[in-house]
């Protein structure tokens, strides 16, 4: 039998189900993982938190504080309560790693940044609630760039994430903790957000499934905002079924998010395994060639192939706007951070600097409370909305926003749904691109102009494939399937599809690859 | 779009951050290259075109007017660097409000 | 107004609505709790918070918009004004920037410009109507309170301040007037008819000593003909009283520096109510950029025209419909006008709904009863005494069983009593009734003429004057209860003069 790590989700539920495992043996063997692979021990306490700099070089780093003790206790009432015959949630007792920008009543909530060490919010968000409900047990919280800006997790204020498939690659980001989790095998499925791409990317980069749904299906309630209008949590998993699953149960409205649409999208799992025979696939024109490493390009061109064979169609489609996707993007998110960020001030939480009075506190709190990027795009943003500058920024940015909807619409009357690589490059390596921001920026190339459309899209492993600075490697490669709003039942239909075909094992394998996987 | 050190602080000033010369400095060639760079936008012929703020444009989101329980005092002054009188401290306040 | 120059001033005003819940959040709303009692995750700001909107404010809003005969937008937005203040729990309020909800709206107010003329006869010649136009009115929410402490109590040489977020989020409108007002006596009218609508709509208690409504004046002066002057803006305006003081100082002041070869700057000044003058705040150097931005927590507001319609089906009788319902049934204007601004209109209504004249409900109403409450410290509501219990007082006066006088002492009791007993009981308790029993009041006053030998001869001598002093002694006799008219007639036909 294989570990109880190495199983998805949908066999550990299975599992867990027939008896033949217990939940409290569940999250043992996961906790065990994440202080053999992350170097965390958090025997007994209720949380713990690896103290910043501290970081061994084989070690992932994918949490932040894992709440051990809670966990456990957790996984002893749902075993509890199956035993007294309860009926169970399907994920019942299945772990789950939690991005550090949900907040969790009496756990921290840090978003990766100075500002907020040591906060324990006063509320759960409504995604932890309805984790909690469904009984899917949250072994802590995981690192991320701060405040969900970045690319590739080196923006936390407490330490890099490593790539479980080589341990000097960046996991991507935003949400590189919860990737690095459920690729290190220490979690089955985690919790990520994405605003222009923090799931997708990270998702492509750690060989897993990574779904940003529709905007305005997931509760953004508790999810500490950094760009409110594009900003989605969702799934990570080791399997598109996995994702679907965990998606199913956090896809609600939610009536204290005004944003929250009152459409539920249809039944993620009642069409899965119907095929892509008939399906017309659409390829988007501007999001390939210039820019994309040769073996994303190549790995794609293969998904498109295999895509054939399924009996799909495969189509070319225009955005003709989606060029501008990056460019608006950098105006509207950080334009809604500065606004967001404003509240970070040392008055009512978090981080205090104590100076003469109080503005001059607040501002010596922001200053040695953000980091770098943190800074920069505060910055831009209260440029782009300043008066003078407003209508040639945000206010234009924000058209060229509706124009990209608009080129959504047009490309799915011709196409049922659009692929592209989901990132332009695989995992590149730690402190390559730190220096130069846009360099940075480009990593979001394929996955903002969705982000700005509204549109579902997911990321899902097409193959592996050479590092262009490291002959011979082989690292993930993600194809990003977007769908028509509402329609995220199509994308994971398709993927499904892909999945069940190719067989991709979502494993990390290389010299450099994260301990005792195989 | 090329930002001068001196707006740099300006900017700064409104976004409440308090940057020493050498970020002033760093930063004012980065924000010069992101604005470049996010300038882009300009090239796209958008006079007539609504700006988009939520994708599915949905309206009238409200709730009844009825109270649900506020969290409790303790709980909201827990997160608070500094309190005194049940209230969040601030040192001396300089600007007027609003 | 110094000759020569002109006026101009537009208000800013502010009411807090008196929803039960805040704008964003189910906290309560009430006044006076203990501080930061009335909070949670959203109206603290606390980070992944999100804002719901109250659709309780946005029908009051609307409401009360109609009611200054404005138009509603049909989509209107919420937007960010950015700025920092440590009693902006998000340092942004959520308000609204290029549409509001409310727009085009005006307010016909009256205006007296003949003070202390036709009041006695009636006449009210000296009232004028004068239109001052609303440019918008718009949402927005109400900031946390500070405490300054460590030495006056004002910001100024406090070394901390204390923040209390009990208020931050309540439901604030803000109605901004268009700068058609060219008095203090307009501006004073207008604020105090605006008060009334707010009141009678029943959206605010619109109270402005207690903050739930605020005023800033914008003032400014020009010589007639010359562009608009630099105007300054006022605040800290807690009455009627102090706003058309503080517009009559401030244009005095702005003339002065004119005159003197000087400039307006522009600012914001302090009201000091002790010392009579206006004082600089700060000065404006630039305008302050609130990087105002649609607020994407937030989605559109809509207002269809059928729904509008329900709403302005339900709005009540306004001010000047009252006071011209008033006046026609025979309330002198300045009566009427008294009893709509005191909020007395329901008790005016129940009292000659029991029958009682129109006319004598409003004398008592603004006269004997205002005065005595106010002695008492009391307001109409809190007295316990009703507009029946008025009713049937003036029918006690009508059929003779009280004198004018006893009545005042009966209504004395009624407020003792707090209204738990009605005129007649209060009489009788009180032993305040008049004694009109013929045989009884002949008995007292056969006693008195045969006591005054002296004076009924001076009566019978011619001097009929002096009957007076045997009125006084009957009703000395009968401790104040007889009836006069009757005391007279049988001490004439007692004397036979």
């Amino acid at each position: 039998m294989a570990a109880l790590t190495a199983l998805t989700a949908t066999e550990l539920s299975e599992r867990l189900g027939r008896g033949e495992v217990s939940a409290r043996e569940v999250v043992d063997a996961h906790l065990d993982r994440i202080a053999a692979t992350d170097g965390v021990v958090a025997d007994g306490a209720v949380w713990a938190t690896k103290p910043a700099g501290d970081l061994g070089d084989d070690e992932v780093h994918a949490f932040l504080h894992v709440t051990a003790g809670a966990a456990r206790a957790h996984a002893d009432d749902i075993d509890a309560r199956r035993a007294a015959g309860e009926q169970l949630g399907a994920l019942a007792g299945v772990p789950l790693a939690l991005k550090d920008i949900l907040t969790t009543r009496g756990a921290p909530t840090t978003c990766g940044s100075r500002m907020l060490e040591g906060w324990v919010p006063p509320y759960d968000a409504t995604v932890t609630e309805l984790l909690r409900d469904a009984d899917v047990v949250v072994l802590g919280k995981t690192n991320m760039d701060e405040f969900a800006m970045g690319s590739s997790t080196e923006n936390s204020a407490f330490g890099d994430t490593r790539n479980p498939w080589d341990l000097d690659r960046v996991p991507g980001g935003s949400s590189g903790g919860s990737a690095a989790a459920v690729a290190a095998l220490q979690a089955p499925l985690s919790i990520g957000t994405d605003t222009g791409g923090s799931i997708r990317q990270p998702a492509a980069l750690t060989g897993l499934v990574g779904v940003k749904p529709t905007y305005g299906t997931v509760s953004r309630r508790g999810l500490v905002a950094f760009a409110s209008s594009l900003d989605q949590a969702g799934p990570f998993a080791r399997t598109v079924e996995d994702a679907a699953q965990l998606l199913a149960l956090i896809q609600r409205h939610d009536p204290r998010d005004s944003t929250s649409v009152p459409d539920t999208p249809p039944d993620l799992l009642a069409h899965l395994r119907d095929g892509v025979d008939g399906l017309r696939i659409g390829v988007v024109t501007e999001l390939q060639g210039e820019g994309y490493e040769p073996g994303v390009e190549a790995t794609f061109r293969a998904t498109l192939e295999r895509f054939e064979r399924l009996g799909a169609t495969i189509v070319e489609v225009s955005l003709p706007h989606a060029p501008y996707g990056l460019p608006a993007y950098y105006l509207i998110a950080p334009s809604e951070c500065s606004s967001n960020l404003a509240r970070f001030d040392g008055v009512r939480y978090g981080l205090r600097v104590d100076a003469p009075t109080a503005e001059e506190m607040n501002a010596a709190t922001r200053a040695a409370g953000f980091g770098p990027e943190v800074k920069r795009r505060i910055m831009i943003g209260t440029h782009a909305l300043s008066s003078g500058y407003y209508d040639a920024y945000y206010l234009q940015a924000s058209k060229v926003r509706t124009l990209i909807a608009r080129d959504f619409r047009a490309a799915f009357e011709q196409a049922d749904v659009l692929v592209s690589p989901t990132s332009p490059s695989v995992a590149f390596g730690l402190g390559t691109k730190t220096a130069d921001p846009i360099a940075m920026y480009l990593n979001d190339v394929a996955t903002v102009p969705a982000s700005l459309a509204g549109t579902p899209a997911l990321s899902l492993p097409a193959g592996l494939a050479e590092a262009p600075d490291a002959p011979g490697t082989a690292l993930p490669v993600g194809l990003q399937v977007m769908a028509p709003l509402l329609r995220d039942d199509l994308m994971f239909r398709v993927a499904w599809a892909f999945e069940q075909d190719r067989g991709f094992a979502a494993i990390p394998t290389g010299p450099r690859a994260v301990e005792g996987v195989a | 779009m090329s930002l001068s050190p001196d707006e740099v602080r300006h900017v700064a000033r409104l976004a409440r951050l308090a940057l020493t010369d050498e970020e002033v400095t760093d930063l004012a060639p980065q924000l010069s290259a992101i604005l470049g760079y996010a300038e882009q936008v300009s090239e796209v012929a958008a006079d007539d075109v609504t700006p988009t703020v939520h994708p599915l444009a949905p309206s009238d989101v409200t709730r009844p007017d009825e109270p649900r329980p506020s969290l409790s005092r303790d709980d909201v002054l827990a997160g608070a660097p500094q309190v005194e009188q049940d209230r969040f401290a601030v040192p001396r306040i300089v600007a007027e409000e609003g | 107004m110094r000759d020569g120059w002109e006026l101009t001033v537009g208000l800013e005003v502010h009411v807090e609505l008196t929803t039960r819940t805040k704008m964003w959040c189910g906290c309560p709303t009430t006044f006076g709790d203990d501080p930061n009692t009335n909070v949670c995750e959203v109206c603290t700001g606390q980070p992944g918070s999100l804002p719901v909107a109250n659709a309780r404010a946005i029908r009051d809003a609307t409401l009360l918009g109609l009611a200054l005969n404005g138009t509603v937008a049909e989509t209107c937005w919420f937007h960010r004004k950015n700025y920092f203040y440590p009693d902006l729990a998000k340092n942004y309020q959520i308000s609204q920037y290029d549409v509001p909800l409310i727009s085009d709206g005006h307010l016909d107010v009256e205006v007296d410009v003949a003070p202390g003329a036709g009041r006695e006869g009636g006449a009210d010649g000296g009232l004028e109507t004068r239109r001052v136009r609303i440019e918008r009115l718009h949402m927005e929410e109400d900031t946390g309170k500070s405490l300054h402490v460590g030495d006056t109590g004002r910001l100024h040489g406090a070394d901390r301040s204390l923040i209390d977020y009990n208020r931050c989020g309540i439901p604030l409108l803000e109605i901004v007037s268009r700068p058609d007002i060219h008095d203090p006596e307009t501006a004073q009218a207008y604020l105090r008819e605006l008060q009334a609508i707010v009141r009678a709509v029943g959206v605010s208690d619109a109270r402005m000593e207690e903050g739930s409504m605020r005023c800033d004046a914008n003032v400014s002066v020009r010589r007639p003909g010359e562009e608009l002057g630099t105007r300054t803006e006022i605040k800290n305006l807690n009455s009627v009283r102090s706003l058309g003081r503080a517009i009559a100082y401030e244009a005095e002041r702005q003339i002065a520096v004119l005159e003197d070869g000087g400039e307006i700057v522009m600012q914001t000044r302090h009201w000091d109510e002790s010392q009579g003058v206006t004082e600089t705040l700060r000065v404006k150097e630039s305008v302050t950029d609130y990087r105002y931005f649609p607020d994407p927590d937030l989605v559109a507001v809509v207002s269809r025209p059928e729904e509008v319609e329900a709403i302005r089906a339900g709005l009540p009788e306004l001010p000047a419909a009252t006071r011209a319902r008033l006046t026609a049934a025979g309330v002198p204007a300045a009566q009427a006008a008294t009893i709509v601004t005191g909020e007395l209109v329901p008790w005016f209504d129940e009292a000659v709904a029991q029958g009682a004249d129109a006319a004598a409900v409003a004398n008592w109403v603004t006269g004997d009863l205002a005065g005595q409450l106010s002695a008492a410290g009391l307001s109409v509501q809190d007295s316990g005494v009703t507009g029946s219990h008025l009713a049937e007082l003036i029918g006690l006066i009508d059929d003779g069983t009280l004198s004018t006088k006893l009545a005042k002492q009966v209504l004395e009791g009624l407020i003792e009593e707090r209204g738990a007993k009605g005129p007649k009981e209060v009489a009788a308790e009180r032993g305040l009734q008049q004694v009109s029993d013929e045989g009884e009041l002949r008995a007292i006053v056969e006693q008195v003429v045969a006591d005054n030998p002296g004076t009924v001869e001076d009566i019978r001598g011619g001097n009929t004057k002096a009957i007076g002093a045997l009125v006084g002694q009957v009703m000395k006799a009968t401790r104040g209860q007889a009836d006069p008219r009757k005391t007279n007639e049988l001490l004439r036909e007692t004397i036979g003069a």
